[in-house]
């Protein structure tokens, strides 16, 4: 499946917009969270990693394919992990306030 | 041919389902209240991507797969529980994996195609190794000196902006060259090393208060090389991705600085800590009140209003514990307490809420910048731990200071002030205080943790008292 130069701009360009406008609402609260979870989501680069290292058309692609599932791994099963804890932590005050508390995100 | 189509098609279909997840991902995350709904649409998004991607047709070698995804695991795993208080360095860490992934990914497409490469893959191509790599070392370095294994201080020389400048314009160059006549294999490596290179003498510069705005900033290149990176494997989901992580550290880098009134330029080629050490330091410092534990304890007691200011100092310390416990006796008491967190506390975005959080703080006490200091001017005790910078009212009076314009915390209106510190030794960027000579600030001297625990001994000992 082909991907021109434009509808990858496009893709990338509407991408970022949607990313600013999401991200933008985000509680400064929850910033190191976002961070570890947008790292982790970054890793989907393991996708591209996945198809070098089962293509196999050379061995140091083979062996740099396997590098970067291992970078990229570490850095999903890590980003989720810590992104769990932190998230648990977040506690309320009380159940009465949990449901305003969504609120005080700008 | 039939079949292979339908897996195709398949497989991007699950890379269909997995953006509109990541992208649900990222709005569940808005609040702390669908935060934990958003983490596990991210992870319901990775397992069908990586699901769908073992079926691809071109897959033959499984075994290299299946160590990769193990080993990444087993270094994942660790990862994952560091202390909460190694995350900013954890956070680094990551961003250097993830530039490395995309940098050795880019290497090997490059050794695969070479010469047969388009002018705009080759320009796409050399973008993403550029940002990986340097973006690995940079990385590596911030994690080391928020490690400590590194020197914390900002190291500075003559000349060192025109160096970096050199460096950074022979790898455009070769890009460019490569470009043109991507036939000159030979050229490749020095693309890589240069931003190597370029990556530790960004770095080395910086000191520990503008973490927070090279953590982001780094998060934005890595996000940017991985979008590169889906343009060359032709991935829209790559892109997508990549640009929805460059945008979010782009967005944090932003509001990193703005609350430190600075422009990324200026972060990245300041070489702030120098600057002030030679300003702080000239004249002799007027006489300070210090204060025993057992009066602070009376003052916070008798207090209807406390706001406590956290900084990298609790972090240090430890303190986010005993500070609970504080928290735990003066709401006992009725005093009404909260935190006024600005956004540059700590060593990264959000540092300080994750350890008050952790110390089961609830999170609606966490008050941001713009909201406590309309309350500081009715608050009885403004408890400073930690924190200096954030708090140092020449911000806002003295011109000459080198963070004047800064956006501080006015706890300098506060009916009492107090500052938990070790000594009178000027903070991190190493600007003189002149909060802590105020008639209305008390001193008090010694390790948050112990000075915090003496104060809580205090208020529950004596509660019965009155």
């Amino acid at each position: 499946m082909k991907l021109d130069l434009l509808t990858g701009l496009y893709v990338f360009m509407l991408a970022a917009f949607i990313g600013f406008e999401v991200i933008r609402r985000v509680s400064p609260l929850l910033h190191t969270p976002l961070m570890s979870l947008t790292n982790a989501l970054d890793a989907i680069a393991v996708v591209g990693a996945i198809i070098l290292a089962g293509e196999h058309k050379t061995n140091l692609a083979a062996i740099l394919g396997t590098i970067a599932i291992i970078a990229a791994t570490s850095n999903i099963v890590g980003g989720f992990i810590i992104t769990d804890r932190m998230l648990k932590m977040f506690k309320s005050s009380g159940p009465r306030s949990s449901g305003s508390a969504g609120g005080s995100a700008k | 041919m039939n079949t292979f189509f339908t897996t195709d098609t398949l497989i991007e279909c699950t890379y269909l389902v997995a953006t509109a997840l990541f992208i649900l991902s990222l709005k569940w995350l808005s609040s702390p209240v669908t935060a934990r709904r958003g983490l596990f649409a991210g992870e319901a998004g990775m397992v069908l991507a990586i699901g769908g991607t073992l079926l691809h047709a071109g897959i033959i070698d499984y075994k290299l797969i299946a160590i990769g995804l193990v080993v990444g695991t087993i270094i994942g795993i660790p990862l994952g529980n560091v202390a909460m208080t190694a995350v900013p360095q954890r956070t680094a860490l990551s961003h250097a994996f993830g530039a490395l992934c995309v940098t050795v990914v880019g290497t090997a497409e490059f050794y695969l195609r070479a010469p047969d490469i388009g002018p705009f893959m080759m320009a796409v191509l050399s973008m993403e190794v550029i940002l990986g790599s340097l973006t690995f070392t940079g990385s590596l370095m911030a994690a080391g000196k928020l490690q400590e294994v590194l020197p914390q201080r900002p190291i500075t020389y003559k000349g060192q902006n025109f160096v970096n400048a050199l460096l950074f314009a022979i790898a455009l160059v070769v890009a460019v060259i490569l470009v043109i006549h991507p036939d000159q294999i030979r050229l490749f490596p020095i693309m890589i090393v240069i931003p190597l290179i370029f990556g530790v003498m960004l770095v080395i510069p910086i000191g520990g208060a503008d973490m927070p705005t090279v953590i982001s900033l780094l998060n934005s290149y890595a996000g940017l090389s991985a979008a590169a990176m889906g343009f060359v494997l032709n991935s829209k989901l790559l892109i997508i991705a990549g640009a929805l992580d460059g945008s979010s550290g782009f967005i944090l880098s932003v509001i990193m600085s703005k609350a430190m009134n600075r422009s990324f330029t200026n972060v990245l080629f300041g070489g702030f800590g120098q600057i002030q050490t030679t300003a702080a330091g000239a004249k002799e410092a007027p006489p300070v009140r210090s204060a025993t534990p057992e009066e602070a304890a009376g003052i916070l007691g008798a207090a209807s209003k406390v706001v406590v200011v956290p900084g990298y100092g609790m972090a240090v310390a430890q303190a986010q514990h005993k500070v609970r416990e504080l928290y735990d006796s003066l709401t006992k008491r009725g005093v009404d307490v909260t935190f006024g967190i600005h956004p540059v506390a700590g060593r990264m975005p959000g540092h300080m809420n994750v350890l008050l959080a952790e110390a089961d703080i609830p999170y609606d006490k966490l008050l941001e910048m713009d909201q406590i200091n309309g309350d500081l001017a009715q608050t009885d005790v403004a408890l400073i731990i930690g924190a200096n910078d954030v708090t140092n009212p020449a911000a806002r009076t003295d011109p000459s200071s080198p963070i004047y314009g800064m956006p501080i915390l006015d706890v300098d209106k506060a009916r009492t002030v107090m500052v938990i510190k070790r000594s009178m030794a000027a903070g991190f960027a190493g600007i003189d205080n002149p909060l802590y000579y105020l008639d209305k600030t008390l001193m008090l001297f010694g390790d948050a943790k112990n000075f915090v625990s003496n104060i809580v001994r205090e208020l529950t000992g004596g509660s019965h008292g009155g």
